[in-house]
């Protein structure tokens, strides 16, 4: 499904090079649910937006079920990030200023989905995280654990094949991480690609495959 | 998803209500200028009072005649008998009129003496142009062929001359440099702005010291060529061009030998900006101060805003990460922000239209300008609502360009 291959990124200033990531090579199948783990600052992050699609590696392929994405446009990346990924963040990324319907509608604004059918998926996926009551409230109104349920029905009403979290429960407390990750887990036996990176060693064996990065090496 | 756009707009207005005062400010002062200067351009320009038939008008206001070499030039107005034989001759028109441009006299009330601008007109005048009658009537060709001594005068004159009376003052005497007239009729004045119809006093050609007897082709008259139709504007150009291009040349005119002869008929916009086109420097000076003031207006407002504008985009860099992953193309992204700052440049429309009625009130009601009658109507609304959009858009699209420019990737850490 997601095919990286010889993935270097190095970050560039006027005076410091730094190698994010080294030689990587990767393969996610359909239906994985994969973790990615390692010390901060070892390209975790970095790797997740590449497969992504947020960002471009300096060498190296990224293929998306078997098409090289290092040739398409911005509107063709922005087309392929809108069908086939969701995306889940630590800091949950809402915006402030939309209630939680308008928040989880925002994926369906960019498909050209009508007002009436936008908010009744919006719905089905608040409904799906638990969260079918709080859709008039906005962000500021709700817990760390709802905001991040509002991030992941956000990532899941498109209905994309991949979700990517990054550390989605590493705001949270146990409680509330175990129950994000139940969701995840629950979303993958629906059959999403999930690929998620994480600080919590219980959250990572709960995964099918762990990952771990190195100072931007892949050492398992 | 325009919803969506406007209530992002209308948080982000509702977040720093400082932030949003100064914008709002910045805006509504910059577009009521803008509009009460369109206004007045229109008011300049337009077909209003009396001169509500400029849409199918030719004004011709003067003659430039050049020698041999085109070294030299002479222009001005003409004589009366020359817009007799050239323009008041032609088939195509549906009326011709014929009148000087604006005189100075003197008048007097006991002691006080009155400055007034007086007109020599025919009796087509009256019909070229749509002044109220608020007493009386115009004069016509008998009064024109029998010389009589009457004159039509303005509600402002009438009031200065014979005081705030309600009574009317035809048939009354009116004395002006040692003359009397007989008073005919009294209209609405006409504004300072509108030289071929602002005067005090309006007298028939054939009264004294009019000159229109004068030969040759100088003197001290204009006209006005009045078309059936606005699409007849060309033909009765044209057939105006026949006549002159009939001239007899060379010629001497007042010592003066001259081998050329220009004389225009155009519309009024055209006619006005003409008046420059004898000297080049003039026009340089003149556009230049018109660009500098649009360059004033609308350039400095909108570098200002595009300031704020970037700092207010920069903020909202998560917005921007989260929109671009979630499958938004840059060009849709700089829409909304595009969007959103023709949103906010509308309010501030809204203010400034508010704003623009109560400044052209006071204009009108002030008599700095007489008889002034700026208005808001549908061309200055259209041309104000396009100002609007022009300064959302310059406002708008630098912030949106660099919003584009942002990395996903660095707009979510931030």
């Amino acid at each position: 499904m997601i095919n990286l291959t010889n993935i270097e990124k190095v970050y560039r200033t006027s005076s410091i090079e730094t190698l994010a990531l080294n030689n990587i090579n990767l393969n996610i199948r359909k239906g994985e649910f994969v973790s990615i783990m390692g010390p901060s600052g070892c390209g975790k992050s970095t790797l997740l937006n590449i497969m992504g699609l947020l960002d471009e590696p300096s060498k190296g392929t990224v293929e998306l079920d078997g098409q090289r994405v290092s040739t398409y446009r911005d509107k063709e990346l922005a087309r392929l990030r809108n069908e086939k990924i969701g995306f889940i963040f630590q800091s949950f990324h809402l915006i402030n200023d939309l209630s939680v319907v308008d928040n989880v509608e925002i994926p369906l604004l960019y498909r050209s989905t009508n007002g009436k059918p936008r908010q009744t998926y919006a719905k089905e996926a608040l409904e799906k995280v638990g969260l079918s009551n709080r859709i008039k409230h906005f962000p500021k109104q709700l817990s760390g654990g709802q905001k991040q349920r509002v991030a992941i029905a956000r990532a899941i009403v498109g209905k994309p094949e991949i979700i990517l979290a990054d550390e989605p429960t590493g705001n949270l407390d146990s409680a509330m991480g175990n129950e994000i990750m139940n969701i995840l887990q629950g979303l993958n036996d629906e059959g999403a690609t999930i690929i998620m990176v994480t600080h919590d060693e219980n959250m990572a064996k709960r995964t099918h495959r762990l990952i771990r990065l190195f100072d931007g090496t892949q050492v398992q | 998803m325009l919803s969506n756009y406007i209530k992002i707009a209308w948080k982000v207005l509702l977040r720093h209500p400082f932030y949003t005062f100064i914008t709002l400010f910045g805006i509504s002062l910059t577009l009521t200028v803008l509009m009460v200067l369109t206004s007045f351009l229109d008011h300049l320009f337009g077909s209003h009072y009396p001169e509500t038939k400029r849409d199918r008008s030719l004004y011709v206001m003067q003659m430039r005649t050049q020698d041999s070499t085109r070294t030299g030039s002479s222009s001005g107005p003409m004589s009366f008998k020359f817009l007799t034989e050239y323009a008041k001759s032609l088939k195509t028109a549906e009326r011709v009129t014929i009148c000087t441009f604006v005189n100075s006299s003197n008048a007097y009330v006991g002691s006080q003496k009155i400055k007034l601008n007086t007109k020599y007109t025919d009796a087509d005048f009256w019909e070229v142009t749509e002044f109220d009658f608020l007493e009386g009537k115009p004069y016509n060709e008998q009064n024109i062929a029998n010389s009589d001594q009457v004159v039509v005068i303005t509600d402002d004159f009438k009031k200065h001359y014979f005081g705030s009376t309600e009574a009317s003052v035809i048939g009354k005497d009116v004395e002006i440099e040692n003359l009397h007239y007989r008073v005919i009729g009294v209209v609405k004045g006409s504004p300072v702005t509108r030289p071929f119809t602002y005067a005090d006093v309006y007298y028939p050609y054939t009264t004294p010291k009019s000159n229109y007897q004068r030969t040759g082709m100088r003197g001290g008259y204009v006209a006005i060529l009045l078309a059936k139709k606005t699409s007849d504007l060309k033909t009765v150009r044209d057939e105006f061009q026949s006549h002159i291009a009939r001239i007899p040349l060379p010629g001497v005119e007042d010592g003066y030998k001259y081998a050329y002869v220009e004389v225009k008929s155009e519309p009024y916009v055209e006619n006005f900006v003409g008046t420059l086109n004898g000297n080049k420097g003039l026009k340089t000076v003149f556009f230049g101060i018109i660009a500098f003031i649009m360059l004033m207006l609308i350039g400095l407002p909108a570098i200002n805003l595009v300031n704020v504008n970037v700092s207010r985009i920069m903020e909202r860099a998560s917005e921007i990460g989260i929109r671009k992953a979630f499958g938004a193309p840059v060009r849709t992204l700089m829409w909304q922000f595009i969007i959103e700052n023709i949103f906010i440049t509308l309010i501030g429309g809204g203010i400034a239209l508010v704003l623009t009625l109560i400044v052209i009130q006071l204009i009108n009601s002030s008599g700095i300008i007489a008889y002034a009658d700026l208005t808001i109507n549908l061309n200055v609304f259209l041309v104000s609502l396009l100002v609007c959009l022009v300064f959302g858009l310059l406002s708008g699209v630098l912030p949106a360009l660099r919003m584009s420019k942002l990395k996903i990737a660095e707009a979510l850490k931030s």
